[in-house]
């Protein structure tokens, strides 16, 4: 196929997943508005007054890069882990795109682009609703740091996503890495705290968590604070994103999980 | 001479959990063709067109689609498909148009293009009142259409149909035979994989028989029936049944003659 014609390909995969979450918008985009309103409530507003100011900035404000970011790094993973799966295993969907002449390094980019689109969007939404609970006073840095981060996450978690969706082998396999690994670590990688008021013990551990450099950077986009140089956090995001992409080569390439 | 459309050599294939599908299969298809691809169930029919299509990976040997090798030019093979597969494969909460529209997109083909092309299509197979509709509301014969229509939207050279008519009734089946036998007057080559051997011995120029992974028999039909035909399945003219008591066609007894455990 030539360039237009991979783009056409390109187009399509994102066209008719975009078509579908929005379809379906109630499973996609609702939950994280509920939940994320729940915690603007509770943290922000309840807990949020008692705390009053977390590295020299108000509560309420300190959460909310944490939280849209939690958006994003849920709703770009379980998207691209969900719809490759199901194309995959409930009626084989997949074979569609397997069959044509469209290349695996564009299977991959289609998948999750998907993911990117949703973690944005929903992240948008998180971040307009925090808007409403901080009476409009969100602070913002830097759009720039704020943005690239935010879809440099939703690539990464995208990415992980399709490594899952491509490994699991039942519903089991796409529910347990979200459920068990992934939200452990969103709120252990420092969406409602800083690591400095950690023991120095926990702040080791925290150093491992790869959310945590993510959390950091968007923070710093918001606020201007970070606990660690933002470099480092771009660092890690570039090592995850190539190192994820190398995974997803390998196994769309020869059909690991997925060709007999 | 052009090069022809399916060309197989040595294919093997060994499953992961040990299962040998394939011993070393040849076969050529030539352009314009109507091409039989008999065998029991589990013989290597599908492996064959998995391997071809890309759904399965080959464990040695080769495969070219109008010269385009599988593994060198996969997307310049790939472009000459269009495959009907056995298991029906797409998306129940999809509309029908929007499943043939999408597949001409992984063909790179713009939906200025391919909306016409699969309003036609679906139209010609009888399903022009179902476009708009959600394709879990389609009957099984529909979907049968509906996955022959897809497989056409990318205008390809040669057609694939993994027993596109099990489960159709036989209006139904008599009338997709009628539109694929138009469609090979037209210049399509097609391979077919069926059960139902009398329509195979009618519709086909060509067959091959596969048997326990290997090509047991293949050539034109009248080759194949004339050399292992034995005469044995000859009817009784008075009841019309073959040798023990058995109603079939002449390839039929052959198919039997050359699958079945000695």
């Amino acid at each position: 196929m030539d360039t237009f014609g991979l783009w056409i390909s390109f187009y399509t995969m994102l066209r008719k997943d975009i078509v579908r979450m929005f379809r379906i918008w109630v499973q996609t985009f609702l939950p994280s508005v509920v939940t994320s309103c729940l915690y603007f409530l509770i943290f922000g507003t309840v807990l949020g007054s008692r705390i009053g100011e977390m590295q020299g900035v108000d509560y309420m404000l300190f959460v909310v890069p944490g939280l849209v970011m939690l958006a994003i790094v849920t709703n770009a993973y379980s998207n691209t882990s969900f719809t490759f799966f199901q194309s995959k295993f409930f009626f084989r969907g997949i074979d569609e795109i397997l069959v044509s002449p469209t290349p695996p390094w564009l299977l991959i980019a289609g998948f999750i682009s998907g993911g990117v689109v949703r973690g944005i969007l929903v992240g948008t939404i998180v971040l307009l609703i925090s808007a409403f609970f901080t009476s409009l006073h969100l602070a913002i840095h830097s759009v720039f740091i704020i943005f690239g981060f935010a879809v440099l996450t939703a690539l990464v978690f995208s990415l992980a996503g399709l490594v899952n969706g491509v490994y699991a082998k039942s519903i089991d396999g796409i529910n347990l890495v979200p459920t068990f690994v992934l939200t452990p670590l969103v709120y252990l990688g420092g969406v409602f705290y800083s690591i400095h008021s950690l023991p120095v013990w926990a702040q080791g551990f925290t150093y491992i968590n790869p959310i945590f450099y993510l959390i950091n950077g968007f923070r710093y986009g918001f606020l201007g604070i970070a606990d660690i140089p933002i470099w480092i956090s771009l660092a890690v995001l570039g090592g995850m994103i190539a190192a994820l992409i190398a995974i997803n080569w390998y196994l769309i390439r020869t059909g690991l999980g997925l060709k007999q | 001479m052009s090069a022809p459309a399916l060309k197989i050599t040595g294919l093997k294939k060994t499953y992961r959990n040990g299962v040998v599908a394939l011993k070393g299969v040849s076969l050529e298809v030539s352009e314009g063709d109507f091409f039989a691809l008999l065998g029991p169930n589990g013989a290597g029919k599908t492996s064959i067109i998995g391997i071809t299509t890309g759904l399965v990976n080959k464990t040695s040997g080769s495969i070219s689609v109008f010269g385009h090798d599988i593994d060198a030019e996969t997307e310049l093979a790939k472009m000459q498909i269009g495959l009907v597969g056995q298991e029906v494969n797409f998306n129940p909460f999809e509309k029908t148009l929007n499943i043939v529209v999408n597949q001409a997109g992984y063909y790179g083909i713009p939906r200025s293009v391919a909306i016409p092309r699969a309003e036609k299509l679906l139209t010609e197979l009888g399903l022009g009142e179902k476009m708009g509709e959600n394709a879990m509301t389609l009957s099984g014969g529909m979907k049968r259409r509906l996955m022959i229509a897809r497989a056409l939207v990318n205008e390809p050279r040669f057609l694939i149909l993994d027993e596109p008519t099990a489960g159709v009734d036989v209006e139904l089946r008599r009338g997709m035979w009628d539109y694929l036998t138009s469609l090979s007057k037209k210049g399509l080559t097609i391979l077919l994989t069926t059960h139902y051997l009398e329509e195979a011995e009618q519709l086909c120029k060509h067959v091959a028989i596969i048997n326990k992974g290997e090509i047991v028999a293949s050539g034109t039909m009248e080759e194949v029936i004339a050399k292992h035909h034995s005469g044995s399945g000859a009817k009784d003219p008075s009841t019309g049944l073959g040798a023990g008591g058995y109603r079939g066609g002449k390839l039929e007894e052959v198919f039997l003659k050359l699958t079945s455990e000695k």
